[in-house]
């Protein structure tokens, strides 16, 4: 029992963790939230699903469709509500985004209607017995993904000249901007990745839930801020951390308490952390 | 005087009003609230409970209603004080979203079904008797020590302290006194649409008062109503829309930010000193 809750909480956290880091990414870099995330999630999943209903291709191929598509949405956030409010106030951006999460949220509902749909799965429902532990062969492809994703994203922010270029970046827009680093590209391609990020994740609850909805992208957009408090504003490894956290707290708090607790386990959690620590678990200390 | 359709939009409206000037003092010590909405359940339940159990009168269930709100205010500000910007916001926002579910599962208090049959005790007269009243507080305040604290504050806390300003004690007496109000118009609100669930003061609700300040204009008191008055009137006017409404709303924030950085009013707005110099700007004979 309690092994197969791990599994779940796991997959169910590796998710969560992917929206995070879509958030952390922005936060590290401009100080600001992008509010319109959760919808970028929601939309994502919802490409992907026309990729595969009407474009009949595979979930390989609607995954990198739906983190295109994704990038896109991101590319045109950033160009409408954060370039042009950069400078004003992180009030202005925040409000814009608010105003673009209505917005997508109701066109979703305007073009797909307010009920969910279910996710045709292309995937055979096979499991497998490791130990203790028994995988369905779903789990295996949104734990594969979501770990790779993350891996090959490390790999790029540590390693790589754009990975580098992000990072000064985050550590002064203004430094960046001397050093000859072309600040507005960069900024605008974190957008890109931070919500390729977030369309990825979409799809992958999708599969895990086999359902897709308007408003599925706000609570875990919700969600997605607790990760980044519990993990720290803008630290990578506390986006990842906290969002498996999460995701076990969650799984575990449905199973041992009732479900209608779930969401307010982990809000709870996330004042805590603020009281006692305010730059999350693993933050920076700063003034 | 008023049919009745217009008479309830009146209502919303000066209930509204009250709730963007309850979130904007606490704005005014530099506090960035999303949990504006379960202060204004803790008022609309305490009235309501005191009023249906109790069977207390009306003026004396809508005070209880602030005085409870105000308390939580207190309780929650104290400790959240040493947050800043999004993170207050977000912490305010969490608060909000533990309410919401903490009330869902009271039986005590109607649970997620929420309450029926709150006995109606708003009218139009009392609600903008209250505004009224508020609106000449927040002119006063601009120039009052205490008005001034607050601005101290808010423009830059370190040099407030400085100059011997108590910081803590002026924010958590912003963040109670936003509370305070906010439950107040929680407690009108109840008394008004007679029909009162969880779902009434979920963070949409808090979002919804933020915008009405940051639209109108976080720079006067006269802004945030303004925002207020606004956001009541266009769901009411984009009514020929139908399912395209919403869409419509959206890009309404997204437009007016990128026109209107500030909001819709700003300090100089109503300065005749603008003003003027516009106009003599424009019949200034062109240089040569």
């Amino acid at each position: 029992m309690l092994a197969q809750q791990l599994i779940n909480g796991i997959t169910l956290g590796s998710t969560y963790a992917l929206v995070a880091l879509g958030y952390t990414l922005v936060f590290g870099i401009l100080g600001m939230i992008n509010f319109a995330h959760g919808e970028i999630f929601m939309l994502g999943a919802y490409i992907a699903l026309l990729l595969v209903t009407i474009g009949h291709l595979d979930i390989f191929w609607s995954l990198i469709g739906a983190m295109a598509g994704a990038a896109v949405l991101g590319m045109i956030i950033e160009r409408v509500s954060f370039r042009p409010l950069r400078k004003v106030s992180i009030l202005a951006p925040l409000i814009s985004t608010i105003g673009l999460s209505i917005f997508l949220r109701s066109l979703a509902q305007v073009i797909f209607g307010a009920e969910s749909t279910r996710f045709p799965v292309s995937i055979k429902t096979e499991f497998y017995q490791l130990g203790p532990f028994q995988v369905s062969l779903l789990q295996i492809v949104i734990l594969a993904v979501s770990f790779g994703i993350m891996a090959v994203f490390q790999v790029f922010i540590k390693k790589t000249k754009l990975g580098k270029a992000m990072r000064a970046t985050s550590e002064s827009l203004h430094t960046a901007g001397l050093l000859g680093i072309p600040v507005d590209r960069i900024i605008l391609l974190s957008f890109a990745v931070a919500a390729a990020l977030g369309g990825v994740a979409g799809v992958l609850l999708g599969l895990n839930f086999n359902a897709v909805s308007p408003l599925m992208g706000k609570m875990v957009g919700l969600k997605g801020l607790t990760i980044i408090i519990l993990g720290g504003m803008g630290n990578i490894t506390g986006a990842m951390v906290g969002g498996l956290f999460l995701g076990f707290v969650e799984v575990l708090s449905v199973g041992y308490l009732t479900s209608s607790y779930r969401d307010a386990v982990a809000f709870a959690l996330m004042f805590l952390v603020l009281l006692i620590r305010p730059t999350g678990l693993f933050g920076r200390v700063v003034r | 005087m008023f049919d009745a359709y217009t008479s309830q939009i009146l209502t919303f409206i000066g209930i509204n009003s009250i709730l963007a000037l309850s979130l904007y003092i606490t704005a005014l010590a530099g506090q960035l609230s999303v949990g504006h909405a379960a202060f204004m359940g803790i008022g609309a339940y305490t009235s309501t409970l005191l009023m249906t159990k109790l069977g207390w009168p009306f003026f004396l269930t809508t005070t209880c209603g602030a005085l409870a709100g105000g308390f939580f205010g207190f309780c929650i500000g104290l400790p959240t004080l040493r947050l800043r910007d999004l993170y207050l916001a977000i912490a305010t926002l969490a608060f909000n979203i533990i309410w919401v579910v903490l009330v869902m599962n009271i039986e005590a208090f109607g649970g997620a079904l929420g309450i029926f049959n709150v006995p109606k005790a708003t009218n139009n007269t009392i609600v903008y008797i209250s505004l009224v009243v508020l609106l000449f507080f927040f002119y006063r305040l601009k120039d009052s020590r205490l008005g001034r604290a607050f601005r101290a504050i808010e423009e830059n806390e370190e040099a407030a302290r400085a100059m011997g300003v108590n910081a803590v004690y002026y924010k958590v007496y912003a963040f109670t006194l936003g509370a305070l109000l906010a439950a107040y118009a929680g407690a009108l609100y109840a008394h008004f649409v007679t029909f009162i669930s969880p779902h009434d003061f979920e963070v949409d609700r808090s979002i919804e008062i933020l915008l009405f300040v940051v639209l109108g204009g976080a720079q006067t008191f006269i802004g945030p109503v303004i925002g207020a008055v606004l956001l009541t009137l266009a769901p009411e006017f984009l009514r020929f829309l139908a399912e395209y409404r919403l869409l419509v709303y959206g890009l309404m924030f997204v437009v007016i930010m990128l026109i209107r950085h500030e909001g819709l009013i700003e300090e100089d707005t109503f300065s005749w000193k603008r003003w003027s110099k516009i106009f003599r700007r424009e019949n200034r004979a062109p240089a040569p």
